[in-house]
């Protein structure tokens, strides 16, 4: 295996009294799509946000064991939250633009970490944009509302908003999920043509595409890893039962 | 049988909102035919006076302003403020429903109460004695649960998506409030605004013993800075002044003038909420 971009030791996460994830063990590929899969309630999302340190944002949310990050402890004390989101970027299972114009929802991440010029921006704009397969759509229309566009150019757009920061990794919760087919498709291809530059992490229920989309695929179940290898293995060869049965459509 | 109960319910329904209405237009009818008469430009730009035989609200005119922007300055930071501090930065629980239910009720004490006080308080308390500026104060604490509960309405209605994206990418809360949330509450705020502007130039027992009813011109540069701290009389406490000595004629005009003054205040925010609204989906 090639070198790892992200990595957990021993991660274990509680909501109050509920154990949300456990024990979770894991090396992430740099330059990889890794799948997360499993049954509803089985801890995809939140395993998610802790590379990111999302979950920080939910009172009551307890953490054990370590994140790394390029080898570095994300939830370390010389870790710096702001520049650890600008590394780790987040598209969400809701297309969510923001309510302004479509150029101010990709200039938004740069403005954050402090980009002020504007040719700068216009530069990145276009540059996010293209790489996420929208700019022949909206270049003619940058000033209006994002609001104002179908599903799946909302989250070609929020994948562009997620890119415009030039993150290392992506995180994505299933971001098709509330797609139609043709713009599902469109993501994943999307999905396969940055995983040169990004290592990307993706949740999904749709089981044909993990097994399109990714190369590593983790199974998940009820906050545990039950097992974690290449797709071509898991799908075809699984050494866990449960994730046969899973995988088959036998639950879940 | 089901279906003529339908129609003399709608016929009621019909009726009232018939009823509602021409008793609105009624009164601003009336109102305007009354006052009109009695509004000229004179009546506009004097102040009274007994020597020289004027009769004239310049200087109630010049109240009112001053009284509505100073209560909007204190009062729309601070209400803002702590919409802002309730939704997006106490933890949820008995302490905040108790600030809510606090200033819900604030909003349902007769404003006369509001004088009382402010006339203790900012009045003897902190001697700024009859003034402007003291009714600006008692005011203040009037229209804040105005400004506070809708701008918190409107920021509950913010969709928790634009908060996490936000701060997916890296942004502190306060940025996120700056670029985001405060700039979506913005109907809520104006709505709210409105609402208070309309609360303060509508107001007379709340400002009779702390702005008092004085209505005079500044004479010097310095006397407009000066005005703050003397007593001086809105438009509407001079409506009643000049009820209570049987000046129908001022009255009406006067009433007039106050209607007017609203019309053109909705058709500002109006235009102000659309212009606001566009810049949002502007570039840049
Ligand atoms: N904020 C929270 N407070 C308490 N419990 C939570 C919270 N968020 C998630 N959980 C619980 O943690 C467990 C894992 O939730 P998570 O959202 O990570 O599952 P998931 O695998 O993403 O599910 P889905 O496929 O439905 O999105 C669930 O049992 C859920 O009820
Ligand atoms: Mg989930």
């Amino acid at each position: 295996m090639s070198q790892s971009k992200i990595s957990t030791d021993k991660l274990n996460l509680y909501y109050g009294a509920k154990h949300a994830l456990k024990d979770i063990t894991i090396k992430i590929r740099s330059n990889t799509v890794t799948a997360l899969i499993g049954p509803s309630g089985c801890g995809k999302s939140t395993f998610l946000r802790s590379l990111n340190r999302m979950n920080e944002l939910t009172d009551g949310v307890r953490m054990e064991g370590k994140v790394y990050l390029d080898g570095e402890d994300i939830y370390g004390p010389k870790m710096d939250v702001t520049r650890l989101r600008k590394r780790v970027g987040m598209v969400f299972q809701q297309p969510n633009p923001f309510p302004m114009s479509i150029y101010d929802n990709i200039a938004y991440g740069p403005k954050v970490h402090g980009v002020k010029n504007k040719e700068k921006l216009d530069e990145i704009v276009e540059r996010s944009l293209k790489q996420a397969a929208i700019w022949e759509e909206v270049e003619n229309q940058l000033s209006k509302t994002a609001l104002g566009l179908s599903g799946g150019q909302k989250q070609r757009l929020c994948i562009a908003r997620a890119l415009a920061v030039e993150p290392e990794v992506l995180l994505m919760d299933e971001p098709t999920s509330a797609l139609d087919p043709v713009s599902t498709l469109k993501v994943e291809e999307l999905i396969s043509r940055l995983k040169s530059q990004y290592t990307i992490v993706i949740v999904t229920h749709n089981m044909q595409q993990a097994a399109r989309v990714s190369d590593d695929t983790a199974f998940f179940l009820m906050g545990e890893m039950v097992e974690f290898d290449t797709t071509a293995r898991l799908f075809v060869h699984p050494a866990d039962k449960r994730t046969q049965e899973y995988v088959t459509g036998k639950f879940g | 049988m089901r279906k003529l109960k339908d129609d003399v319910l709608l016929c009621l329904i019909y009726l009232a909102a018939f009823f509602a209405e021409f008793l609105l237009i009624g009164i601003l009818v009336y109102v305007f035919v009354k006052g009109f008469p009695h509004i000229s430009l004179h009546f506009l730009t004097t102040v009274t006076s007994v020597l020289e035989g004027t009769v004239g609200i310049a200087g109630n005119l010049v109240n009112t302003i001053y009284m509505v922007v100073l209560t909007l300055v204190i009062a729309v930071p601070v209400g803002i403020g702590s919409a802002v501090y309730l939704n997006e930065y106490a933890r949820p629980g008995k302490m905040v429903r108790l600030i809510e239910f606090t200033t819900q009720t604030l909003s349902g004490i007769p404003s006369i109460i509001f004088g009382l006080f402010g006339m203790v308080f900012f009045g003897v308390t902190l001697g700024l004695g009859y003034s402007i500026l003291t009714g600006a104060f008692t005011l203040s604490l009037m229209v804040l649960p105005l400004i506070t509960r809708n701008t918190q309405e409107a920021l509950k209605t913010v969709p928790e998506s634009y908060r996490s994206g936000a701060i997916g990418m890296g942004a502190g809360k306060w940025y996120v409030i700056r670029t985001i949330l405060l700039p979506s509450a913005m109907p809520g705020i104006m709505t709210g605004i409105v609402l208070a502007v309309g609360r303060i130039l509508g107001e007379s027992a709340a400002l009779l013993f702390t702005a008092g009813s004085g209505y005079f011109l500044p004479r010097s540069l310095g006397g407009w800075f000066h005005k703050m701290v003397e007593s001086g009389g809105t438009l509407t406490i001079q409506l009643y002044l000049s009820m209570e000595k049987a000046q129908y004629d001022i009255a009406f005009g006067i009433a007039a003038v106050l209607l007017c003054m609203v019309f053109c205040m909705n058709l500002l925010t109006g235009l102000l909420s659309n212009k606001l609204g566009d810049t949002t989906d502007g570039r840049g």
